[in-house]
């Protein structure tokens, strides 16, 4: 039988219950919309996520204490903290891939000045640290190499803090107490934004790691060494670099497990991205069992169909045609339903996604291999739903069929 | 009878039994027939309810298949085959037409009468110029071609029946009852269109309860109980045409 034929006996018998049809495709529509916003919005979260880890800085390595074995992080009794200002000094002064090299002292504290307090966070850090955040000051300025040896007591606002306790004025000048130490501000940094996990990058204060370890007392832990390379093809070498450098400076025999860990953008990423893609993943397979529950839909319409059709299938059968042209044509009938219900789904799906990036400010991506995807799965929908019925007319016997009243 | 001829009967049927739920409540609807219909015949088959005329008609059909015997169409056997080989025998050797008209509805005439070339497998209409709109006007549709079951009277439905069980120019048209659903006149006008299409050449077995009905045929075949009781040429066969005619002139 030729094909146009098949197709079109099938859009005929569609067309001939508009209603019925218009149903019985809203579940598949229903399906291949939420699936697609579903898709848009995971795929929206992953790529702001992606652009906020580039936005960490360019080319940049981090290496913490402790080791990460399969299954998480071990420490060795002994081995706890062992991140030292001689470790970083070592990285920047012999890495040849390095091209800046910062300790991170983390800590929380109280800052008072201007309107009132603030409880945010502090780092220590080097000077170096800014070039390796790709991170500018919105006033004043960073703090320098000569600060950092005078153990100054100088602060870089983090444009949080400067808003809450400056709202009218810059800061940059002031004096402020922080942990009841008193320090010039003497900067306030650009707004990075929030990071991938939620948090406010710019809640935060900045001294130098010198200051940090002289004045806040019993906060002198260092967290983390950050650095970045010349380019990010350096970042493999890099990595291999730090190792072999961190090894000799904590004196590890040949054999011995690294008791830190190196971490570059792309784990860090990866890591990040892992976590939105299980949700989305999660989010589109909720979304895929409307899907098949629109494929049942089909299914129950097409055995109505077949029910109701039987003297026609008897006729047809009796002036020639074969159980598989009879398969073919209810086959066909579902896929058609199914595809059109698919593509309208598409449709409305990205709408949706469009008007919900619209009213929200959700970042949104319509991946156009999708509906691709949505497509080719309506048909396997139309064809697994369909296969039943459309078998189930194929077996009629035509005689009986003939005489179905 | 014509003696001897060359080419072999449309129909053979030796000894052919077809029975019902094979097992305890067993029907034997056809009890050994035999019977030979050559090429060109025109025959009507009567009998009495239940007396298996229409299962004749199904296996003649092949619809269903005997339960024992033979049967040859058109000089090659029929036992045996698969669902769908008997599919392209129908296609290509056979037309039904049927008591209930069995049109598609919503559908129109002429795509009735397309609807077997749709299952054609023999290519033999491909690139052709499509003949049902001929078939058409063989049966006096020429008019209502694109009218839908519907807006067509009986008389008229049967003649798109006939015209859809001619267009792929079957060896052999089948047709049970095809008055049963027809008043008296409209039924000669059905009757004078077989007789014309068998005066082309077209054989035909059609199924009737009415001696009226069947004397329009060359030969009637009578059934009781699954057997053929008595088979005779029909002397004094009806004119449907010079019937018509002459009723319309006494009118
Ligand atoms: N599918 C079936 N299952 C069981 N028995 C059947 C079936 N079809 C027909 N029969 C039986 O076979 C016998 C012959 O039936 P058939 O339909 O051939 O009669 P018929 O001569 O066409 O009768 P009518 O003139 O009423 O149409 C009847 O006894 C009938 O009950
Ligand atoms: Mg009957």
């Amino acid at each position: 039988m030729r094909k146009r034929a098949l197709f079109g006996i099938a859009t005929r018998s569609i067309l001939r219950n508009k209603l019925r049809t218009l149903l019985t495709m809203l579940g598949i529509v229903i399906g291949v919309a939420a699936v697609i916003v579903m898709v848009a919005l995971g795929q929206g979260a992953q790529s702001m996520i992606e652009q906020q880890i580039k936005g960490l800085g360019t080319n940049m390595l981090m290496v913490m204490a402790g080791s990460t074995s399969q299954g998480g992080v071990s420490q060795g009794a002994g081995t706890f903290n062992r991140l030292t200002i001689p470790d970083a000094e070592k990285l920047a002064r012999e890495g040849t891939t390095l091209a800046a090299v910062s300790p991170v002292i983390f800590s929380r504290g109280q800052l008072i000045g201007g309107a009132g307090n603030w409880r945010t966070s502090i780092m220590g850090v080097s000077p170096a640290y800014q070039a390796i955040r790709d991170w500018s000051t919105r006033s004043g300025s960073f703090f320098t190499e000569a600060d950092l040896r005078a153990v100054r007591r100088v602060v870089v606002l983090g444009s949080t803090v400067a808003d809450a306790l400056f709202p009218d004025a810059d800061p940059v000048g002031q004096q402020v107490q922080l942990r009841n130490v008193p320090f010039t501000v003497i900067g306030v940094m650009t707004p990075k934004g929030q990071t991938a996990g939620g948090n406010d990058q710019d809640d935060t204060v900045i001294i130098p790691y010198t200051t940090a370890q002289a004045h806040l007392a019993g906060h002198s832990r260092i967290g983390q060494i950050i650095a970045s390379t010349f380019s990010p093809g350096d970042i493999p070498a890099a990595q291999e670099e730090i190792r072999s450098i961190m090894r000799e400076s904590h004196k590890l025999a040949p054999g011995e497990d690294d008791d830190f860990t190196i971490r570059n953008q792309d784990d860090i990423a990866a890591a990040a991205s892992g976590t939105t893609r299980v949700m989305s993943m999660l989010l589109a397979a909720i979304a895929s069992i409307s899907l098949v529950v629109g494929g049942i839909g089909i299914m129950n319409i097409m055995l109505v169909s077949v029910t109701e059709r039987t003297r026609e299938i008897g006729i047809r059968m009796a002036i020639g045609a074969r159980s598989g042209d009879v398969l073919a044509q209810f086959l066909v009938e579902s896929i058609v339903i199914s595809v059109a219900g698919g593509l309208i789904g598409i449709v409305l799906g990205y709408a949706a996604g469009i008007g919900l990036a619209r009213a929200t400010g959700w970042a949104v991506a319509m991946p156009p291999e999708a509906a691709l995807i949505a497509v080719l799965f309506s048909a396997a929908v139309g064809v697994f739903f369909g296969f039943y019925p459309a078998r189930k007319a194929a077996a009629l016997d035509p005689i009986q069929a003939l005489r179905y009243e | 009878m014509p003696a001897m001829t060359a080419t072999p009967p449309v129909i053979r049927l030796e000894a052919v039994t077809r029975v019902y739920n094979a097992g305890q409540n067993a029907v034997q609807a056809l009890a050994g027939i035999d019977l030979v219909i050559e090429a060109g015949e025109m025959v009507a088959i009567m009998g009495a309810s239940g007396s298996g005329k229409s299962t004749m008609m199904n296996i003649l059909g092949c619809l269903d298949s005997p339960t024992g015997g033979r049967y040859e169409l058109d000089g090659t056997s029929v036992t045996g085959l698969t669902r769908n080989e008997l599919a392209d025998l129908r296609s290509r050797k056979l037309g039904f037409v049927f008591q209930g008209f069995n049109l598609l509805s919503r559908t129109t005439a002429l795509e009735n009468v397309e609807l077997p070339l749709l299952y054609d497998r023999s290519g033999r209409f491909f690139g052709k110029e499509s003949p049902a709109p001929a078939a058409l006007r063989r049966v006096g549709l020429a008019e209502r071609m694109h009218h839908v079951p519907s807006e067509l009277s009986g008389g008229q439905q049967q003649r798109v029946a006939i015209a859809r069980a001619l267009v792929t120019s079957p060896s052999l048209i089948l047709a049970d009852e095809p008055t049963g659903n027809l008043d008296t006149r409209t039924s000669v006008e059905i009757m004078a269109l077989f007789q014309e299409l068998n005066a082309q050449g077209i054989t035909i077995v059609l199924v009737t309860h009415e001696h009226d009905i069947a004397e329009h045929a060359r030969r009637i075949v009578e059934m009781r109980d699954g057997r053929i009781v008595r088979d005779t040429p029909v002397a004094n066969r009806r004119d449907a045409a010079r019937d018509l005619a002459a009723a319309g002139a006494a009118a």
